[in-house]
C-alpha cells in the first residue's frame, strides 16, 4: 500500500565536529543508525525532545548535511555525490527553526523571490510564483514592506512562503510554529493542511504534540536515534514511553485515551473536540 | 515586598508619524513568593509591559514601585531595582554574548562584585537550577541546542539571585519535558520566597500555575484576577487571539449543551463531573 519513497534514510550516523562529547571525550553522535522513508504525499511529524536530533536529521533530507556513515536519498539520488545537491534541493524545500536565519531580502516580495531566481526561473513565472506564495501565508498585503517591519510570526510566514515559490514537491519545516501565538499557529497548520491536501509532502518537526492530530504519521526521535513509528492515534496510545522520550500528551488527548481505556466511549482514532463532545453527549 | 504598577502608560516613538500606544492605564500588584502571569495575544503589549519591570523602559505614564523604590530616570534606586528583578528575554541571542557557558552565567554576579572564589559556587547552583547539564560550561552559549539557550539564559539571570524573576515567554522553543522541568523550577523559586512574572500566550501554564493573571489587549488592562475567574471571563468575553486550552473549550461546548459540568481546564476534573469518582 505504501507509496513512492521521497526520501530514505539508511543507517545513518552523524557526528557534528566539534559537537558534544561524553566524558572520556569520545564525540557523540548525533544521529545513531536512523533509517525510515517519507512517502509522497504523507504529513509525516518528526517528534523528539530538545537535542533529540531532529533538527540534525532534517538538514539530511536537503543535503545541508551529509552522513558521517550510511546514506540518505532523495527521489534516487544520493545526498553524498556533491552533483544531486542542486537538484535535491529543489525538491526538498526546508523551512528553518528561526526565521532569520533565512530571511535574506530587505523587501518581502524579494525575499520571497530569492529560492526560485537560484533556480533560474523565468521572471515572469517567478513573479506569479511570489503573488501565490504571498497569498497562501497571507502576507500578500505586505509584499512592499521591509523584512525588518515584521512581526515574529510574520517572519514565520515569510520564511514559509519562501519555500513555497520554490514549488519543491516536498516541504520539511523544523519547528515552524516555535515563535507563532495559538493563533499564528492555527493560521500555520491551515495553511500545511491545505498544502497536504494538495498533494505536497510535507515534513513537520515538532515537540508540540498538538500540533500533529492532522498528521498521517509519526517518527519519534531519542538521544539521535528512532524509537517508534507509526500512526498519530497509536502513538497517544503507547503512553509508556512517553516520559522518556521527553514528550507529554496532551490534556484532550489524554482525556480521550482514559475514557477509551474504561470504555466510557467509543472513538478508535483521536478525536476533535466537537467529535468528543458529540460522543459525550449521546 | 511587592511590584507594583499604577496607571502605567508607555507610548513608543511619541510625536512621530511612528507612535504606538503599547501600554495604557495598566495596574496591578503582587508580592514576593506569588507567580503572577500576564497574558496575551502578539502586540499586546507584554513584553513592553515585562521591561518597566526592571528599568529597561521608565513609565511614560503612571508610575512603577518595586519593594517600595519607585522606578524612574536618574534614580539612585535602579541598580538595585536591578539587581532584585532578574528579566530573561523572549530570545536566547538576544541575551548571550559571552564565549562559554560558565563565563556567561558568571557575567552578572561578577558584575555586582561578588569575589572570584564564590563564583564557580554561584554557576554551579544556578546551572543545577536551570537544569543545564554540566557539559556545557566550557562550551559556546551559541553552540548550544534551541532548548539549552533557554535554560543558559535562565541561568544567567538565577546566578545574581533576584529577588523577582520575570520570563519573557520563556517555554517558546521547550520540549515539554523542559517545560515542565522550568514549571517545577519556578513553583520552587516561588515557594523560597521568589516573586514570579510570567509573560506568555499560553493559557494553559498560566491558568494551572498563577496566583493571579492580568490579561491585555492591545494594551489595555482587560481583567485581572485568579485563574478560575480569569477562565470565566474569557469564556463570557472572549479575547481575538487567546486561545482557551483545549479542556476549557471541551467542558464550555459541553455545559452549552446542558451538561453538569464545571467550566475547567484540568481533564481530571471534567472527567469527575461526567462519571463521578472512581
Amino acid at each position: 500500500m505504501h507509496q513512492k519513497t521521497v526520501c530514505e534514510l539508511r543507517d545513518v550516523t552523524y557526528v557534528y565536529p566539534g559537537g558534544a562529547s561524553d566524558d572520556s571525550g569520545t564525540p557523540r553522535p548525533a544521529l545513531r543508525n536512523v533509517s525510515f522513508s517519507v512517502y509522497e504525499g504523507e504529513w509525516l511529524a518528526l517528534l523528539g525532545s530538545n537535542g533529540s536530533g531532529k533538527s540534525t536529521l532534517a538538514k539530511h533530507l536537503n543535503a545541508l548535511l551529509v552522513p558521517t556513515q550510511g546514506d540518505c536519498v532523495v527521489h534516487g539520488m544520493s545526498t553524498k555525490e556533491e552533483k544531486n545537491t542542486f537538484l535535491i534541493r529543489s525538491l526538498v524545500a526546508m523551512v528553518f527553526q528561526n526565521p532569520e536565519n533565512q530571511i535574506v531580502g530587505t523587501v518581502v516580495e524579494e525575499d520571497t523571490a530569492f529560492g526560485p531566481e537560484n533556480q533560474g526561473i523565468p521572471p515572469e513565472e517567478i513573479e506569479a510564483r511570489v503573488e501565490t506564495a504571498l497569498k497562501v501565508t497571507g502576507l500578500i498585503g505586505k509584499r512592499k514592506k521591509p523584512t525588518y517591519t515584521l512581526s515574529g510570526g510574520e517572519k514565520q510566514r515569510l520564511a514559509v512562503a519562501g519555500a513555497l515559490a520554490m514549488e519543491t514537491p516536498c516541504l520539511v519545516l523544523d519547528e515552524p510554529t516555535a515563535m507563532l501565538d495559538p493563533t499564528g499557529r492555527d493560521d500555520l497548520l491551515t495553511v500545511l493542511g491545505n498544502l497536504h491536501a494538495a498533494g505536497k509532502t510535507i515534513v513537520s518537526i515538532t515537540h508540540r504534540l498538538e500540533e500533529i492530530l492532522r498528521c498521517d504519521r509519526a517518527v519519534v526521535l531519542h538521544a539521535g536515534e528512532v524509537v517508534w513509528e507509526g500512526s498519530i492515534s497509536a502513538l497517544f496510545l503507547t503512553n509508556g514511553s512517553f516520559r522518556e522520550w521527553g514528550l507529554d500528551t496532551p490534556p484532550l488527548a489524554a482525556f480521550w485515551r482514559d475514557l477509551q481505556s474504561e470504555n466510557r466511549i467509543d472513538l478508535p482514532s483521536i478525536p476533535s473536540i466537537p467529535g468528543l463532545v458529540d460522543a459525550l453527549c449521546q | 515586598m511587592s511590584i507594583k504598577a499604577v496607571n502605567l502608560g508607555h507610548t513608543y516613538h511619541p510625536g512621530t508619524p511612528l507612535e504606538t500606544c503599547a501600554l495604557k492605564n495598566i495596574s496591578f500588584e503582587f508580592d514576593r513568593g506569588t507567580w503572577f502571569s500576564v497574558a496575551g495575544h502578539t502586540g499586546s503589549g507584554k513584553s513592553t509591559l515585562a521591561q518597566h519591570l526592571n528599568g529597561l523602559l521608565l513609565p511614560m505614564e503612571g508610575q512603577v514601585w518595586v519593594d517600595g523604590m519607585e522606578v524612574k530616570e536618574k534614580s539612585r534606586s535602579l541598580q538595585e531595582i536591578r539587581r532584585k528583578v532578574g528579566l530573561v528575554f523572549q530570545y536566547p541571542e538576544q541575551q548571550l554574548f559571552a564565549e562559554t557557558v560558565y563565563d556567561e552565567i558568571a557575567f552578572a554576579p561578577r558584575n555586582w562584585g561578588v569575589p572570584e572564589n564564590e563564583i564557580p559556587q554561584r554557576v554551579n547552583l544556578a546551572m543545577e537550577q536551570a537544569g543545564l547539564e554540566k557539559n556545557c560550561l566550557k562550551r559556546s552559549p551559541f553552540n548550544l541546542s534551541g532548548g539549552e539557550k533557554r535554560k543558559a539564559a535562565i541561568a544567567s539571570v538565577l546566578s545574581s539571585v533576584p529577588d523577582y524573576l520575570v520570563l519573557d515567554e520563556p517555554t517558546a522553543g521547550l520540549d515539554s519535558y523542559s517545560r515542565k522541568e522550568l514549571t517545577s523550577l519556578l513553583v520552587r523559586l516561588r515557594s523560597e520566597g521568589m516573586g514570579i512574572l510570567l509573560v506568555t500566550h499560553d493559557l494553559d501554564i498560566a491558568l494551572q500555575f498563577s496566583d493571579s493573571i492580568l490579561v491585555l489587549q492591545g494594551g489595555t488592562q482587560v481583567v485581572w484576577k485568579k485563574p478560575q475567574a480569569v477562565l470565566e471571563h474569557l469564556q463570557a468575553n472572549p479575547v481575538p487571539g487567546l486561545k482557551l486550552p483545549d479542556i476549557a473549550q471541551l467542558s464550555a461546548a459541553l455545559r452549552e449543551k446542558g451538561k453538569n459540568v464545571p467550566l475547567t481546564w484540568q481533564w481530571k476534573c471534567l472527567k469527575t463531573a461526567l462519571f463521578g469518582e472512581k
